[in-house]
């Protein structure tokens, strides 16, 4: 059976298609999850995909965090289940402290949209399975708030457990020490501001967003096999 | 007790405030040369009804720590005034000044944290149009 993977819709979501429409591709189920619900219907994997829920009013992900949804989605983290955030589901995830830091205004007071480039550094993650360390990516980045901070004692630990999991190669936005994407202690929850979901298909004009949504889907395969055994 | 809440939201000190720093570069363009350390925050008032001014400060507190500031990159300050008397709106134009105000800081997480803050004067004013 081809792995099942939610995607929770806010009121302001947008991206949700774009990454239903890819899992498809790639072989998944999508099935889109509303955020006032609290049965993630025992999908295996779930993604919080880019937007602007709740308008972002507040600071972006700061009311989104209080969603019925978010607190299925934290026990299925905590059970090791795959979650990745894209975007704005980055800045829920660390509103809701399932990962660390925050992002904060872009350094150049600018919203960026335009692609990129990355650097796989970590490949144990949900996210990354199928890539390998070193692998450069063109993705689109799409933000405002896309600045990751935390303080001088989480980096040592992100550094320490290698949970920087992407890197810009030029960094735009100002994020501390170039972090695209991390990913909580157990590698199962990982977030990034760029949106490989919009760099999936030729016409798009990159397919390097394909290797990501992939491991997506071994992951969450993964997970199927270990709830089914 | 019913009281009216101010809160001050404002950058962590080494957090970057890039909304500070281009007002901070516009406001020489004006003539203002003699213009340093802008920070740009927000501003949240709201009414709260409770026991006393000690739980109406633990209450804000907890409403700052959960959801009105995120304490990885934002500071806040909480101004209670206590609306005694029958009647008493909160925001009035007129009669603030009759009223006795409490300020207080969320926990290590002040504001211009360089100088004492106990040792300087401050006051509080509203503008024109509230």
């Amino acid at each position: 059976m081809s792995a099942r993977v939610g995607i929770v819709v806010f009121p302001g979501s947008n991206c949700e298609h774009d990454v239903a429409w890819v899992v498809e591709q790639l072989g998944g189920n999508a099935e889109l999850v509303w955020h006032a619900d609290r049965d993630l219907r025992g999908v295996d994997a779930v993604v919080i995909p880019g937007g602007f829920a709740h308008g972002d009013y507040l600071r972006t992900g700061a009311i989104a965090r209080f969603s019925p949804i978010m607190d299925a989605v934290a026990a299925h983290a905590a059970a090791g289940g795959p979650v990745v955030g894209i975007c704005n589901g980055f800045q829920v995830l660390t509103e809701a402290h399932l990962l660390p830091g925050a992002l904060q205004k872009n350094a150049g007071l600018k919203f960026l949209c335009e692609t990129v480039e990355i650097r796989v550094e970590s490949t144990s993650t949900a996210l990354t399975n199928a890539s390998r360390v070193g692998d450069t990516l063109n993705v689109p980045i799409n933000h405002f708030e896309g600045n990751y901070v935390c303080d001088a004692d989480t980096l040592a630990e992100l550094h320490a457990d290698e949970r920087v999991v992407f890197r810009y190669t030029d960094n735009p936005n100002g994020s501390l020490d170039d972090i695209a994407g991390i990913c909580n202690a157990g590698r199962n929850v990982v977030g990034l501001m760029p949106h490989p979901e919009r760099a999936s298909d030729r016409l798009l004009g990159s397919t390097d967003g394909v290797v990501l949504l992939e491991s997506l889907l071994v992951a969450a395969s993964n997970g199927a096999l270990a709830a089914s055994a | 007790m019913r009281f009216e809440a101010r809160v001050e939201i404002t950058h962590l000190p080494g957090i970057l405030d890039p909304q500070g720093a281009n007002v901070e570069r516009a406001l020489p363009a004006l003539g203002f040369e003699n213009v340093s350390q802008v920070k740009v925050g927000k501003s949240i008032r709201l009414v709260v009804d409770s026991a006393d001014e000690a739980s109406a400060r633990a209450e804000l507190h907890e409403m700052c720590r959960r959801l009105l500031a995120n304490p990885v990159i934002e500071a806040y300050r909480i101004e209670l005034t206590a609306l005694d008397g029958d009647g008493a709106e909160p925001w009035p134009e007129a009669g603030r000044a009759e009223r006795s105000s409490t300020v207080e800081h969320g926990d290590g997480a002040e504001p211009w944290p360089e100088a004492g803050r106990a040792e300087r004067s401050s006051t509080v004013e509203d503008g024109a149009a509230v």
